[in-house]
């Protein structure tokens, strides 16, 4: 999962250029990468990938401002989706 | 610099005849001298930035060498033409309408938009009105923008925008912008005249504007004042009342939207005073304490500015060269 959200990063925001360190912690917003353009590319990716459906109060940096933190999140859709309890 | 001492919006207090002259005396100079241009040509909006930048413009060249432009298309509010026309008659200068709505039909405005807005809501079409909106920037959440749509019988319902509809509807509706500057040069070129731009600090600062569209002009007289030292300006000018009671508007969607609904965190006169304690090194907390807010939004609202002069950076670039060219002469 990780390495998925991580390609796709590299892929769409970073063109490819996969030498630009990024820590999985990294802070999307802080460090420039994502503008709010790119939140919803980023959007865009997970509900079409991974065919969850993203609330309006779940559009928030705790969910989505690094690797780490869209990994969990869209694990926990995952989760939530299958019917595993939270 | 730093601001000591309470703060409040006594920071923003102008000396209003001396800002005056010293903005008439540099339209003069930019306009006569600079671009050797022998008047102005502006949109009207009816709206207080236009209407101030007019009033500064017949002060700087007199008002046989000023040119307002009315430029309503089907989305306008019936009010901005007639507010605008307060402003051409209290100054006396020429004026012309422009109907643009079928260069925007031409160019597919409306189509490319009601398309972009019906991948979200299938049943859009004739008679329905639509905005776009943000939500309010203190509730910690993406600036992520959705659509409102009201049907003909006034039932409305929000939607998210993906990014799709939302590059969508964005880039048709730009098409008004650009196509009111296109008009502005044919006037400029038409008499030899010069466009004046009429941002204020909060629309150029941060990124308020259309590259080529609103964003382009000749020069921009009062882009470096806050909009609260626009209305003051505007009762000094002695604006019409009217124009200085209405509130800001975009005037770009055929539901009525708020500049706060679209673009900014705040209402303006909280705004001014966030953008003014952020560039002067004044603390979110003493800000907070004046404009009674939480700590938080303000600290939220600091962010914003800075995210929002980050992502629209590019749209103040001149197209970029890969070596630079010597123009001297």
């Amino acid at each position: 999962m990780q390495n998925e959200v991580r390609q796709f990063v590299i892929d769409n925001f970073l063109f490819g250029q996969s030498d630009r360190q990024l820590d999985d912690s990294d802070s999307f917003l802080e460090s420039g990468i994502i503008d709010s353009t790119g939140v919803l590319e980023l959007i865009a990716f997970i509900e079409t990938k991974y065919q969850v459906s993203i609330a309006d109060d779940e559009l928030v940096p705790a969910n989505l401002d690094s690797i780490e933190r869209v990994s969990a999140f869209i694990e926990r859709k995952l989760q939530a989706k299958a019917g595993v309890p939270q | 610099m730093t601001v000591s001492g309470t703060f409040s919006q006594a920071v923003l207090d102008l000396d209003l005849a001396a800002e005056t002259s010293r903005i008439a005396q540099t339209i003069r100079d930019q306009v006569t001298r600079t671009m050797k241009r022998r008047g102005i040509v502006l949109g009207l909006s009816g709206g207080i930035d236009s209407t101030v930048c007019a009033a500064l413009a017949v002060r700087a060249l007199g008002k046989d060498r000023v040119i307002g432009l009315f430029m309503p298309e089907s989305d306008s509010s019936p009010d901005s033409l007639e507010l605008g026309r307060q402003v051409s008659d209290w100054l006396g200068i020429r004026s012309y309408v422009e109907n643009i709505t079928p260069m925007l039909e031409g160019a597919g405005c409306y189509r490319r938009r009601d398309e972009a807005i019906r991948s979200v809501v299938p049943e859009y079409g004739p008679g329905y009105k639509s905005k776009v909106v943000l939500p309010a920037a203190t509730q910690g959440t993406y600036n992520i923008s959705s659509i409102v749509v009201e049907s003909p019988n006034g039932v409305q319902q929000r939607k998210r925008l993906p990014l799709d509809a939302y590059l969508g509807i964005v880039a048709a509706t730009n098409f008004k912008q650009r196509v009111r500057k296109m008009m502005e040069y044919y006037y400029a070129d038409r008499f030899n005249y010069a466009v004046l731009g009429t941002p204020n600090r909060l629309e150029y600062d941060q990124g308020f504007f259309v590259k080529n569209g609103d964003g382009a002009a000749d020069f921009k007289p009062i882009a470096h004042l806050y909009k609260t030292q626009v209305y003051k300006l505007a009762e000094y000018l002695g604006a019409p009342e009217e124009i200085r009671r209405r509130p800001p508007t975009t005037d770009t969607y055929s539901l009525a939207q708020s500049q706060e609904e679209f673009y900014f965190a705040l209402p303006y006169h909280q705004l001014d005073l966030c953008l003014f304690g952020h560039n002067h090194g004044v603390s979110a907390h003493a800000v907070a304490e004046s404009l009674n807010l939480r700590l938080e939004d303000v600290e939220f609202v600091y962010q914003d500015i800075r995210t929002k002069r980050s992502t629209t950076h590019y749209l103040h670039e001149r197209p970029l060269l890969v070596e630079p060219i010597d123009l001297t002469f």
